[in-house]
């Protein structure tokens, strides 16, 4: 909680490049964070919020794009983060991070699961988990869309891409090629300075 | 490991790399048809538990590889079909984002990253709704989430503790 200091206004980048280790250890933290679920509220979390690494905009654009490359989102982000820290190195360090401690967490319990699944607990205690992750995420999309949504265009344009994505199950491909160009153009219609964090 | 089961460890998950656009999700289907009916390395119940425990375990869901080559090649088959399933697609986004990353900021990449904010924050959200969904939420779980969104919300305090008071509500609760 000490370390939850927010950029600086235009700090992006100004705290310095962080070393590989340091890159290792800070999505190690995200990873283990995500106990649960919710892993990228976590990586915003900790990325944005508490290192100040990137700014929230750079943050959303980054994920965005790793949604639309094949791969694990989560496992992109961090490949284009550590990409954005440090190169090659950065990027295999931030994915050695993130996977490093559940690969073994996860191979462990698979190799005992016929132990672990009659176990009335730990289903338990993953079924009040499972909220927290959701509320989590949630949360999210309040503190974001507060800063982002702040005119009709792009509010009906988030509302427009949950709708496509959650309840009518629309591929994804499908709702960028509509969508996209109608947020890019938009936002290029727009007055020059539209984010005090684009400069830099 | 024979020869042939580490080909077929490569192909399967090299490929699924490659083709799992909107995220680890969508080649599942495809990695349970070949893992347990093509190949039979695992059954369709062992499937579903380590798709469960890689769900609840820490870190990106995708490592339910890991537990699959586990079971068709033991400790080498976990970490050849992790490497199988990451190094594809981390060649591809690391030059996509060399290549963002490079571009000058220009007007145009600006309004890229602002234009495309909002569907971002619709796909988060949209994930939300999925998962809660596909966890067989019951109304405790509903009013679990609200509390605990409104906590995440209006209190800056390290996430944690409110994961830790969930988990503990759960087991009281025997939801």
């Amino acid at each position: 909680m000490s370390e939850a200091a927010t950029p600086g206004p235009g700090g992006v980048g100004g705290s310095g490049h962080p070393g590989l280790w340091e890159l290792a250890r800070t999505f190690n933290t995200i990873s283990l964070a995500s106990f649960g679920g919710g892993l990228s509220a976590w990586s915003r979390e900790i990325v944005v919020m508490r290192r100040g690494w990137m700014t929230e905009t750079e943050f959303l654009s980054a994920m965005t794009i790793c949604r639309l490359l094949p791969g694990a989102n989560q496992v992109n982000v961090a490949i284009f983060v550590g990409a954005r820290m440090h190169g090659p190195g950065g990027a295999a360090a931030a994915v050695a991070g993130l996977i490093a401690i559940p690969f073994v967490i996860i191979v462990a319990l698979c190799a005992f699961a016929t132990r672990y699944q009659h176990v009335g607990a730990v289903q338990h205690v993953l079924a009040g988990l499972t909220p927290a992750a959701v509320a989590l995420t949630l949360s999210m999309v309040w503190q974001t869309g507060r800063k982002t949504l702040r005119s009709m265009v792009p509010f009906a344009l988030c509302v427009a891409t949950t709708l496509a994505a959650a309840v009518l199950r629309v591929p994804l491909w499908a709702t960028m090629l509509v969508l996209g160009p109608v947020g890019v153009f938009w936002s290029y219609r727009q007055p020059a300075p539209a984010h005090p964090g684009a400069s830099g | 490991m024979s020869p042939a089961r580490t080909l077929q460890i490569c192909l399967l998950f090299g490929s699924s790399s490659l083709l799992s656009f909107g995220g680890g999700n969508a080649v599942i289907p495809q990695i349970q048809l070949r893992a347990v009916h093509t190949y039979g390395w695992i059954t369709a119940e062992q499937f579903s538990q380590a798709f469960a425990i890689a769900q609840a375990a820490p870190g990106p869901s995708t490592l339910l590889v890991s537990a699959i080559g586990y079971q068709a090649g033991g400790i080498p088959g976990a970490l050849l079909a992790t490497a199988a399933m990451i190094l594809p697609a981390w060649v591809l986004v690391y030059f996509a984002a060399r290549f963002w990353l490079g571009a000058k900021r220009s007007r145009w990449r600006i309004a890229i990253e602002e234009g495309l904010a909002p569907i971002a924050i619709g796909l988060i959200l949209a994930s939300a709704i999925v998962i809660a969904r596909s966890t067989d939420h019951g109304p405790m779980q509903y009013v679990l989430t609200v509390i605990a969104t409104l906590v995440f919300c209006a209190v800056k305090l390290n996430p944690l503790w409110v994961m830790g008071a969930c988990g503990l509500t759960g087991w009281a609760l025997a939801m």
